[in-house]
C-alpha cells in the first residue's frame, strides 16, 4: 500500500509537471536545444576562426636588411607571407592589425654573421592576437633555420663535426591514441555538464512541487488524503529526480547528436588535436552516469527541502539561485588543470564526482576513490533525503506564514 | 459522529511568542446533524476544523471521528473525512475527472468503483460538460463543484467544511449550501466554521459560538434564543462575544 501511494503521488507530479511550461524549458528544451548549441556551437565557431587565420596570409613589414640582401632574401622566401615595404608607422600599423608584425634587420646583418660578430633581430608583434603569433611563429621559423644553416657554415669552415653544437636529439613519440588525447581534454566538460543540467533539471519542478503548491493553495488539498506526508514527499522528490536525471540524459544524447553532426561537417579542419576528434566511450558515460546518481538524489533531495521551507515560489527561487552558484563552483574545480582527486577531497560533494568523473572519462578506474565518493554521495543523498521528510512533517514549515 | 475533548492549538509566534489560538473546546456533532462553529476573523475556527481534519496535530486534548481517534490513528480519520475550505484549492494542470481521480487513488479505490463513482458524481452534480477541461480554466462554481467531487469521492461518513462560501458569489455560494444539505439528508456527520449568520440560521442544528480560542457557548439556534432572551442571531452573538473583548477595542 505505502509504495502505491508514493507511485500514485509520483504519477500525477510527472503529469502535472508535463503539462508545465517552466519545467518543460527546464527538463526539455535545455537540454536539447541550448546546451549543444552552447558547447559545440562554441567549439565549431572557434575551430572556424583558427581555421580562416591559418589560412588568411598574414602581412609582414621588412624594416631595415638593405645592406642584407642575402637575409632578405632568404626571409622573403617564406611561403604564405605577404611582405609590405617599410614604413616609420609600423607599430600603429600592428596595433591597427593592418600588418601582423614587423622584422628589424640590423644594418649590415649579412656582414656582421660573415665576421662571426653579435647581432640582433628584432620581431614586433601585438601579442595575444592570433594572427600576429600565426606570423611570428612563420617568420621565427625562417630564421631559425637561417641561424642553423649559419652555424653549419661555421663549423664547416673550421672543419668541426655538426654535431658539435647539437651533441644528441630529443625525439617525443605519444603512444596514446589521438581520440584519447583530445577525449581527456573534453573530458573533464562532460561530468561538468551533467552535473549543472542535473541541477538545472531539478531546480523547477523543486520548487512547483512544494513552495509552489503552498502559493497556490493545494497543499492543505493533499493533505487532507490519507496517504501519510513521508508518501506524499517521497513520490514530490521522485518526480523532482526525475526530471533532473531525464535533463542529465537528454543533454548527453543531444550533444552525442550534435558532436556526431558537427565532427562530420567540421572533417578534415582543425588539425589532430580538433576536439571533435574526440570519441568517449559509453562504458565512461555510463560510469559517469552512475557517479552523478547518488549526486542527482542529493541535488533532488537538498531543493525540495529548502523549495519546501519557502512560503511562495519567488521566495523559494531567491533561495535556489545562490545554491546553483555554490554547486557550480566545485564542479568547475572538477575541470581546473592539477586538480586531482585525493581521500580528502573524495568527501566534497560535487568536487569529487566532478573530478573522479573526469578521471573515468579519460579511461583511469580509480576503484578505491570511486567507490569513496559513490559511498559519500550516498550518505549526503540520504541525509539530504532525510531531511526532506522531516521537513514535511513540519507544520511550521508547511504553514508558514 | 464528531467528539471534540479539549481540544488546544498553541503556536509559536516569534514576535508575539507562545500563541494559544484554540482552548479546550469540547463539542460533539451526530450523524444526520450539521454543527456550525460561528466566530469572527481570528477566532480559531479554522485551526479546530484543522486539527479534526488531521492537517494540525493538537497541543492538547484529542477527537474521535466516525470512531478513529486523530491522534492514534490519523489515517483512519483521513479515510472517514470529507475537507472543503477555501484554502483547499484544485491543482490547475489536471483536468477535473484527473482531480477526483488522482484523490479517489490516494482513498485506495479500485479503477472499477473509481469508474462507476466519478459518473455517478459527475451527472448528479451537472460537470460532465466540463469533465476534461483543465481545473485552472474552470469557472470558480465549476471549480467549487471539483472540490465537492473531490470530497465525497470516497463518501465519507464525516464532512468538514471550513468557511465554504468564503469569497464566493451567490450562485456557488447557493450550490455549497444545497450540498451542504444533501450531506445532513444523507445521514452525513457535518461540521462547517462561518462567520456568516444567515449561513447558519439555515442550515445548523446546533451552533457553537468561538471566540479568542474558547467555544464560549453552543446549543440549537432555539436553545440560544431562549437563553440569551434574543432572536436576531447577531445580536445573541454580539451578547455572547462582547464580555471577551478588550475594553480598549470595543471602545476604538
Amino acid at each position: 500500500m505505502s509504495m502505491r501511494n508514493t507511485l500514485i503521488v509520483y504519477r500525477k507530479e510527472l503529469t502535472d509537471s508535463l503539462r508545465d511550461r517552466r519545467t518543460l524549458i527546464s527538463m526539455v528544451v535545455v537540454p536539447i536545444v541550448i546546451m549543444p548549441l552552447m558547447s559545440i556551437g562554441i567549439t565549431v565557431l572557434m575551430i572556424s576562426v583558427i581555421g580562416k587565420a591559418v589560412q588568411e596570409v598574414p602581412k609582414v613589414m621588412i624594416l631595415g636588411g638593405d645592406s642584407s640582401p642575402k637575409a632578405l632574401a632568404d626571409l622573403k622566401a617564406v611561403k604564405d607571407l605577404e611582405f609590405v615595404p617599410a614604413e616609420p608607422d609600423y607599430r600603429q600599423q600592428i596595433s591597427d592589425k593592418k600588418i601582423r608584425a614587423a622584422v628589424d634587420l640590423p644594418s649590415g646583418f649579412d656582414e656582421s654573421l660573415k665576421d662571426g660578430k653579435d647581432a640582433t633581430v628584432k620581431i614586433y608583434h601585438y601579442s595575444g592576437d592570433l594572427k600576429s603569433g600565426i606570423a611570428v611563429d612563420k617568420v621565427e621559423n625562417s630564421l631559425n633555420k637561417y641561424r642553423d644553416t649559419t652555424v653549419k657554415l661555421r663549423l664547416e669552415a673550421h672543419n668541426l663535426p655538426g654535431n658539435l653544437v647539437d651533441p644528441f636529439k630529443v625525439e617525443k613519440e605519444n603512444v596514446a591514441p589521438p581520440e584519447k588525447v583530445s577525449g581527456a581534454a573534453i573530458g573533464g566538460f562532460l561530468p561538468y555538464f551533467v552535473i549543472i543540467l542535473c541541477l538545472t533539471g531539478a531546480m523547477y519542478p523543486a520548487i512547483d512541487l512544494s513552495a509552489g503548491e503552498k502559493e497556490r493553495g493545494t497543499i492543505e488539498t493533499i493533505l487532507c488524503s490519507p496517504v501519510s506526508r513521508t508518501h506524499i514527499v517521497l513520490g514530490k522528490f521522485l518526480m523532482v529526480l526525475t526530471a533532473a536525471l531525464c535533463t542529465a540524459v537528454l543533454a548527453i544524447i543531444s550533444m552525442g547528436v550534435s558532436f556526431s553532426v558537427a565532427k562530420t561537417y567540421m572533417a578534415g579542419r582543425g588539425g589532430a588535436d580538433n576536439p571533435l576528434n574526440a570519441s568517449i566511450g559509453l562504458k565512461a558515460i555510463g560510469a559517469v552516469f552512475f557517479m552523478v546518481l547518488p549526486l542527482a538524489v542529493f541535488f533532488a533531495a537538498a531543493m525540495l527541502a529548502i523549495a519546501l521551507f519557502a512560503k511562495s515560489y519567488k521566495e523559494a527561487q531567491s533561495y535556489l539561485s545562490p545554491l546553483l552558484i555554490v554547486a557550480i563552483l566545485p564542479a568547475i574545480g572538477g575541470i581546473l588543470p592539477g586538480v586531482e582527486i585525493n581521500s580528502r577531497l573524495a568527501m566534497i560533494p560535487v568536487l569529487s564526482t566532478s573530478l573522479i568523473s573526469k578521471e573515468i572519462v579519460s579511461g583511469t578506474f580509480h576503484w578505491n576513490y570511486i567507490g569513496l565518493i559513490f559511498l559519500s554521495s550516498c550518505a549526503y543523498a540520504s541525509a539530504a533525503l532525510f531531511i526532506a521528510v522531516k521537513l514535511f512533517q513540519r507544520e511550521d514549515v508547511l504553514f508558514r506564514t | 459522529m464528531i467528539e471534540a475533548e479539549r481540544l488546544c492549538k498553541v503556536f509559536q509566534d516569534k514576535k508575539r511568542g507562545q500563541v494559544r489560538a484554540v482552548s479546550e473546546v469540547s463539542f460533539t456533532c451526530k450523524p444526520g446533524q450539521i454543527y456550525g462553529l460561528l466566530g469572527a476573523n481570528g477566532a480559531g475556527k479554522t485551526t479546530t476544523l484543522r486539527m479534526l481534519a488531521t492537517i494540525l496535530e493538537p497541543t492538547d486534548g484529542t477527537a474521535r471521528i466516525a470512531g478513529f481517534d486523530l491522534l492514534k490513528d490519523p489515517q483512519g480519520v483521513r479515510r472517514n473525512v470529507g475537507f472543503l475550505s477555501t484554502s483547499t484549492a484544485l491543482y490547475g494542470r489536471l483536468t477535473a475527472f484527473e482531480m477526483v481521480q488522482y484523490f479517489a487513488r490516494l482513498y485506495g479505490m479500485t479503477d472499477a468503483a473509481i469508474s462507476k463513482r466519478i459518473d455517478e458524481l459527475f451527472t448528479r452534480l451537472e460537470m460532465n460538460e466540463f469533465r476534461d477541461r483543465r481545473c485552472d480554466k474552470l469557472s470558480t462554481g465549476m471549480k467549487q463543484k471539483v472540490s465537492i467531487a473531490r470530497t465525497l469521492v470516497h463518501d465519507p461518513p464525516v464532512m468538514i467544511f471550513d468557511e465554504p462560501t468564503n469569497g464566493l458569489d451567490v450562485m456557488a455560494a447557493r450550490t455549497i449550501v444545497q450540498f451542504i444539505r444533501e450531506c445532513r439528508e444523507n445521514g452525513k456527520t457535518v461540521i462547517f466554521s462561518t462567520h456568516v449568520m444567515s449561513e447558519v440560521e439555515k442550515l445548523c442544528d446546533n451552533i457553537g459560538i468561538i471566540h479568542g480560542g474558547r467555544l464560549l457557548t453552543e446549543g440549537t439556534l432555539a436553545g440560544l434564543r431562549e437563553k440569551s432572551g434574543l432572536h436576531d442571531l447577531e445580536d445573541i452573538f454580539v451578547q455572547v462575544v462582547e464580555p471577551h473583548i478588550p475594553k480598549e477595542m470595543v471602545a476604538s
